[in-house]
């Protein structure tokens, strides 16, 4: 088995995966892996990383010097293919047109989807993250715990490779030996950051990220994530070995043609394909889960892009890994004599309680990086190290005017230059010629960024539904968003600057002006940060959620959700890794129930 | 003198645009540009959402260019002011740096397209005032007339004013330029810029640099 088309594509499977990114990819690795026969519904077009990225090469051979455009909206480079904020023929709608209203939605239409340009941050949940309703009384708890999801986080870290440190910090789990990788040294940037941080009382340490700093042990790995599992085992250890340590060059946002770090098309989906379960259409567009005459799904309709054609698959299983939102939609397009609203929606909640991260930044130069000496900074293609939240005490006393917390990553160093440099052109002159070129070099490399990455409280208003009268070029009906940011992010945002700029004034620099103490003008748009989550949540009522603990939709018992969907909360730890978890704890469910004819 | 320019387009391509866009169609935008009205690029094509991120792209792949030779000539005198060579780093217009800015007055992109017509008038301006005062262009007055014109264009504005035209041209046409030369190989290279090189391991700053910044104590976590 391997890529199919719709026409030699099985009559049927034991599950059908919508989606390939981060979810999909660890569903079908762990189902596959285990045996279950699997089709992958991918939207977008195939995608080789191996061919496709741009590894070394530099802006003069892009258009427009590479810089972000509108097509490509983290610049050329950026490993996002066939989306973005619009995808062509594709459209979405937001209920009201006013700034800080609206909702924006990133997408991606390639194998591996989002997963091949993100970040790379991978943090765990808390314990609180689980349990915010039970601390302070908003939002809502989720029906399981860290202790519940903390095997799953072990196995991801093991199977994609993750560094970082066990720091003992409250409410940033550490992680079993063996689990993590050697975090890079920091740069010189990130050690005075450090240092004066400490003034201010803000702890730094090595982020986590999906980097490989060495070979993952491939002698070991195998064993501890597939017991008693000879046919895994083998197919991973080779797998292993062919993934590359990362050679400190490049930016991962362009993605990884070394595989050097994580991306589900070089990490999740090679083993599953090397399995001979997998069979994966790509530009496959997913368009209703259809039901049987007993209540149970049957398999999934879908959209043959290249022919406009629609063609069914049948399965016992349904996973829905599309993406949250993409999620939804399907679900809510899903309708039927039985579930007229939507599949999935006898509570009403379908799309409630979308969550984006809260972010905003603030920047400055300092002084004491000037002129310093040229050396390699660009490490592990993205930040070194953080400061998780470290306010935990003051905000349970109330102090602090909003309920949850947030993260510090921050940028800094010599990095490849993207455009002009950093010239003051002080008293309004405008500086040129040899002197301005000696001042780029005195400037160059700096200036500092922090970025805030908080915690956003589900609420009634942020929530998306089918837009009555638009739909796609399928004609297909597509979401409609509604968003409003609640007091505590607004203050949360305002909290984040202030802090930045004292920041930036221990370590010496001064800011160009102080930043406004009113949140409203710093928080993006929702989903500008491209975190979204929830939308179908899980819970422990059937009347109050979307999902039960497993991701296993209330109404019908043979769908289940492997993505963000299901987040009852979006703690400011970025979600993908939690995302992996769930999706590798679902599978493992699912298979159980296969395996005890549940299913 | 400016020197020599590298090629800006081969004739194949010209001809592609000429079929794509028809002549009529980018007579008409020269005419315009005569009228020191630059036509807006938004009605042309960007690149779209799924361009070829491996191969080497050369500015007018995508959407034809706007300057004429003599702006062009202009233009790279321009950069050199702005950029000149330096022992063995080349100067801007050697490095193409011009053929960029040319690139990026003609995208079809908001934030490409409101830099047209202050490039284009800006040039206008400058190569009149070099006539007017020096009687040849801009790229033909000698060294010393082009840095007076420069000078007088890089002036703070008096306390309280604002910043002149031409001073707003210089410092945006500086701007662009630095941005296209610092992003060549070459740029990257003056600007101390070592990095883009694989490493068998990353050894992070340099152990007397750390300790200069009194940094010693934080490298451990």
């Amino acid at each position: 088995m391997a890529y199919v088309t719709p026409s030699s594509a099985a009559e049927a499977y034991d599950v059908i995966v919508v989606g390939s990114g981060a979810a999909g990819g660890q569903a079908a690795y762990t189902l596959t892996m285990d045996g279950a026969r699997v089709l992958m519904l991918e939207a977008g077009r195939n995608y080789d990383p191996g061919s496709e990225t741009p590894m070394f090469q530099t802006p003069d051979t892009a258009p427009l010097r590479g810089v972000a455009t509108p097509d490509k909206y983290f610049g050329f480079f950026d490993a996002t293919a066939g989306g973005g904020w619009t995808v062509p023929g594709e459209p979405y709608t937001n209920a009201a047109a006013e700034e800080g209203r609206q909702f924006k939605w990133y997408r991606a239409r390639m194998l591996g989807g989002r997963t091949n340009h993100w970040g790379r941050i991978a943090l765990r949940n808390g314990p609180y993250d689980f349990k915010p309703r039970s601390r302070d009384g908003l939002g809502l708890d989720w029906p399981i715990s860290y202790e519940d999801v903390a095997p799953y986080y072990d196995k991801v870290e093991m199977l994609v490779g993750v560094y970082g440190t066990n720091d003992g910090l409250e409410n940033t789990p550490d992680s079993p030996e063996g689990c993590l990788l050697p975090p890079p040294k920091a740069r010189i940037g990130e050690l005075l950051a450090r240092q004066r941080g400490r003034t201010l009382g803000i702890p730094v340490i090595p982020v986590r990220r999906a980097v490989l700093t060495r070979p993952l042990d491939h002698k070991t790995l195998p064993a501890r994530l597939h017991p008693g599992n000879a046919k895994a085992q083998r197919i991973l250890a080779e797998d292993m070995q062919s993934r590359a340590a990362c050679f400190w060059a490049t930016s991962c946002g362009r993605g990884c043609s070394i595989r050097a770090n994580y991306q589900s098309t070089t990490v999740h989906l090679p083993p599953a394909l090397a399995s001979g379960n997998l069979d994966l259409v790509v530009n496959g567009m997913a368009r209703e889960v259809t039901v049987g005459p007993s209540g149970n799904a049957t398999g999934v309709t879908y959209i043959d892009k290249a022919t406009g054609r629609e063609h069914h698959a049948k399965a016992r299983v349904v996973v829905l890994a599309a993406s949250a939102c993409e999620t939804v939609r399907l679900m809510l397009n899903s309708r039927s004599s039985q579930f007229p609203n939507g599949l999935g929606n006898s509570s009403g909640l379908l799309g409630k309680y979308i969550m984006d991260t809260v972010g905003a930044s603030w920047g400055g130069q300092i002084p004491l990086l000037e002129n310093l000496p040229a050396h390699n900074e660009d490490g592990a293609g993205g930040l070194h190290v953080y400061a998780p939240w470290w306010l935990y005490k003051e905000q349970r006393a109330g102090k602090l005017g909003f309920a949850r917390g947030y993260h510090v990553e921050f940028g800094t160093g010599k990095g490849m230059p993207g455009g002009a440099p950093y010239l003051p052109d002080a008293d309004g002159r405008t500086s040129f010629g040899p002197r301005m070129k000696e001042e780029a070099r005195r400037y160059y490399g700096s200036q500092v960024t922090f970025t805030g990455r908080g915690e956003m409280i589900p609420n009634a208003d942020s929530f998306c539904d089918l837009d009555p009268a638009v739909v796609d070029k399928w004609g297909v009906p597509v979401l409609r968003f509604h968003w409003k940011w609640s007091e505590h992010e607004i203050r949360q945002v305002a909290h984040m600057q202030r802090t930045f700029a004292d920041w930036i004034e221990a370590m010496g620099g001064t800011n160009a002006r102080r930043p406004d103490p009113d949140g409203t003008k710093a928080i993006l748009n929702g989903g500008f940060v491209i975190h979204e989550v929830g939308g179908a949540v899980m819970g422990s009522d059937a009347a109050r959620s979307v999902t039960n603990s497993w991701a296993q939709t209330w109404d019908v018992k043979n769908v289940f959700i492997a993505d963000g969907a299901v987040f009852a909360s979006n703690a400011d730890k970025n979600p993908t890794l939690t995302i992996m978890a769930l999706a590798w704890r679902t599978a493992d469910r699912i298979l159980d129930e296969m395996r005890r004819g549940n299913l | 003198m400016t020197p020599e320019l590298p090629p800006r387009i081969d004739r194949r391509l010209a001809i592609k645009w000429m079929l794509a866009a028809g002549a009529g169609a980018l007579l008409a935008d020269r005419m315009a540009l005569g009228a020191a009205a630059p036509a807006p690029a938004a009605a042309r094509q960007g690149y779209g959402v799924d361009p070829d991120l491996v191969k080497a792209h050369k500015p007018g792949e995508y959407w034809p260019l706007t300057f004429t030779d003599a702006e062009r000539r202009e233009a790279a005198a321009l950069c050199d002011m702005i950029l000149p060579v330096e022992g063995d780093c080349p100067s801007a217009s050697a490095l193409g740096v011009q053929d960029f800015i040319d690139e990026w007055i003609s995208a079809p992109y908001p934030m490409t397209a409101a830099d047209r017509r202050p490039v284009i008038e800006g040039l206008a301006w400058l190569e009149a005032e070099s006539r007017r005062r020096f009687g040849s262009g801009f790229a033909d007055s000698s060294g010393a007339e082009r840095l007076a014109l420069c000078e007088e264009m890089a002036r703070a504005p008096a306390e309280g004013s604002e910043p002149s035209a031409a001073s707003s041209f210089l410092r945006r046409f500086r701007d662009l330029a630095c941005g296209g030369f610092y992003t060549t190989p070459a740029g990257m290279r003056d600007l101390g810029y070592v990095g883009n090189v694989p490493l068998a391991h990353f050894d992070g700053p340099p152990a007397e640099l750390v300790a200069k910044l009194g940094l010693a104590a934080e490298v451990r976590w």
